[in-house]
C-alpha cells in the first residue's frame, strides 16, 4: 500500500484486538520483533453466523497454509478476505490456539497479582473476551488462522513446528471482500516447543486502497474455485448493499 | 457387537443423531467401501463444548485419526478414544460438503445438490434445543483420505477404506453423535457412489463389526 493509513495501532505481546473493517479496505499486520504468532478469526460483520472456514479454505485451494495469492473462504461459498501481500510465505491453519491449561502446563503460572499486566494470557480466553463484545460465544469458535507460524506435515500426518518462519518487519495484507469482524490474539503457537512464555507484539495499519492499483485479480484468478467464490461474493454484496 | 443397544443402517444422504453414554462403544462400519461418514460430537451436558479438530490435532501433533487417537473438545475434554480401526486413517481437516461450498468447488450449477451441511442442519433441528448452523464446526470424515504433503499441498485422494472396514470409539463422557452419511457425487471421496454405513452402540468392545 502506498497510501497513508487511516488507522494505526501497536498491540503488546499477548494482546488482543477486534474491530469491524468494511469491504474493500486493507489490513496490514506486521510482526514487529520477529517470531510472532497471531491467532485470528473472521466473521461476516452483517451476519455473524457466516465465518471463516478452514476446511473450505484449504480444500477450495488444495493448500494446507496461507500465503499470497490465496484467499480466506467462509462457510457460505464466499471469500471473506484476499491475501494481497505476504512477505512471510506461510501462515498456519489447523492447530488452533493456546488454552489456559496449555499455557500453565508449558510455562507455569503468572497471575495479575504476581505481575500486573505481564500476567500469562492464552489465545482461547482472548478469543472469548473479544467475541463476547460482539455478541458471539463458544458456539462461534472454529479453527483459526495462526499468522506468521509454519507447521509442516510428514507422510503419516505428524506435524512439526518450524521456528524462524517470520522475522522482524514481515507483514501480511488482507483485503476484505465483505464487511468483516476481525478478532486477533497474540499468543505462542500451540506446537511452539520454546520453554518460556514469550508472545510477541504486533502492529496494525488499515488502508483504503486506490482502485486504480488494485491487485484484486491475482487473488481472484489464482484458482477457478476462487473465481466461483468471488462470483458468490459479488452476488451477495450486490444484493445486500446499494453499491456493489 | 452382540450386545448392541443401537444397531442402525444410515443410508447415503441421511443423518443419524443419538446419545452415547460414557464407557459405551460406538462402531461405524463402511458397509460397501469408499464411503465418507461426516461426524460431529457434542458434550451431551453442554453442547457448546464440542469436538474440536484444532484441539485434537494440536494435542496429538498429527493430522489423521487412527487407533489410539483421542478426540478432544473445544473445552479441552477427552470425548472419545479410538479403540479399533481397520481403515487406518481418518480425515480431520476436509470438513463437510455444503450446497454453498459445492458451488465454489465444482461450479455454480451444483448448488441444488444434496449436501452434508444441510443434512447436519436437519439432524440439529430435529434434536431441538435451539441447535443450528452455529453448531456445525469442522467435522471428522471417517474413512476419508485427505493427504497433505510436506510442501503444504492438500488433495482429496481415492479412499483407503473398503467394504466392511470399521472404526470403533469408546466414549470418555456422555456425548451426542451427529453423522451425515455423505451424498457427494462430485469427487472421489466416496467413489462417486454414496453407500450406507452401519452404526452400532453397545457396552462391550468386540473389535469386529459383524457385517
Amino acid at each position: 500500500m502506498s497510501q497513508e493509513p487511516i488507522y494505526e495501532v501497536n498491540c503488546p505481546a499477548g494482546g488482543m484486538w477486534s474491530k469491524v473493517i468494511s469491504r474493500g479496505k486493507v489490513l496490514r499486520i506486521t510482526d514487529v520483533e520477529g517470531g510472532l504468532n497471531l491467532s485470528a478469526l473472521f466473521y461476516n460483520a452483517d451476519d455473524r453466523t457466516e465465518r471463516y472456514n478452514m476446511p473450505d479454505t484449504l480444500k477450495g485451494q488444495q493448500i494446507f497454509f496461507l500465503t499470497h495469492p490465496f484467499c480466506l473462504h467462509t462457510d457460505m461459498g464466499r471469500i471473506i478476505a484476499s491475501m494481497v501481500t505476504d512477505t512471510c510465505g506461510w501462515h498456519e491453519t489447523v492447530c488452533g490456539t493456546t488454552t489456559a491449561e496449555m499455557i500453565q502446563e508449558k510455562y507455569g503460572e503468572k497471575t495479575y497479582q504476581d505481575a500486573r499486566n505481564d500476567f500469562y494470557r492464552n489465545g482461547q480466553d482472548g478469543f472469548m473476551t473479544e467475541l463476547s463484545k460482539w455478541g458471539l460465544g463458544r458456539r462461534d469458535v472454529v479453527p483459526n488462522v495462526n499468522f506468521f507460524s509454519k507447521v509442516v506435515a510428514a507422510d503419516e500426518g505428524e506435524l512439526t513446528y518450524m521456528p524462524g518462519n517470520s522475522v522482524a518487519g514481515d507483514y501480511v495484507e488482507l483485503r476484505f471482500e465483505m464487511n468483516t469482524l476481525v478478532v486477533l490474539v497474540s499468543t505462542q503457537h500451540p506446537l511452539d516447543p520454546g520453554e518460556s512464555y514469550a508472545p510477541k507484539p504486533f502492529s496494525l495499519s488499515v488502508f483504503v486502497p486506490d482502485p486504480a492499483d488494485a491487485d484484486g485479480d491475482a487473488c481472484r484468478n489464482s484458482k477457478p474455485e476462487n473465481q466461483w467464490a468471488f462470483t458468490n461474493t459479488d452476488d451477495y454484496n450486490r444484493l445486500r448493499f446499494s453499491t456493489a | 457387537m452382540s450386545t448392541s443397544r443401537i444397531d442402525d443402517t444410515v443410508l447415503a444422504g441421511d443423518w443419524w443423531m443419538k446419545l452415547i453414554r460414557k464407557d459405551e462403544y460406538l462402531c461405524i462400519t463402511d458397509l460397501e467401501g469408499n464411503q465418507a461418514a461426516d461426524t460431529l460430537f457434542y458434550n451431551a451436558r453442554d453442547f457448546a463444548d464440542r469436538y474440536s479438530a484444532a484441539d485434537t490435532i494440536a494435542a496429538q501433533q498429527s493430522l489423521y485419526l487412527a487407533e489410539g487417537s483421542t478426540l478432544v473438545s473445544s473445552g479441552g475434554n477427552a470425548m472419545l478414544k479410538i479403540t479399533g480401526d481397520t481403515c487406518g486413517r481418518h480425515d480431520t481437516i476436509g470438513g463437510a460438503c455444503s450446497r454453498e461450498s459445492n458451488t465454489m468447488r465444482y461450479g455454480l450449477h451444483t448448488e441444488p445438490m444434496h449436501a452434508c451441511r444441510d443434512i447436519f442442519l436437519a439432524g440439529l433441528h430435529a434434536w431441538g434445543e435451539g441447535l443450528g448452523k452455529r453448531d456445525i464446526t469442522c467435522n471428522i470424515n471417517f474413512f476419508m483420505n485427505v493427504p497433505v504433503t510436506p510442501e503444504g499441498e492438500l488433495n482429496f485422494a481415492d479412499g483407503i477404506s473398503g467394504p466392511g472396514r470399521f472404526v470403533e470409539l469408546k466414549a470418555e463422557m456422555d456425548v451426542v453423535c451427529l453423522i451425515s452419511n455423505c451424498p457427494q457425487l462430485n469427487n472421489p471421496c466416496n467413489a462417486y457412489n454414496p453407500t450406507p454405513v452401519r452404526v452400532q452402540v453397545g457396552s462391550t468392545m468386540n473389535g469386529v463389526a459383524d457385517v
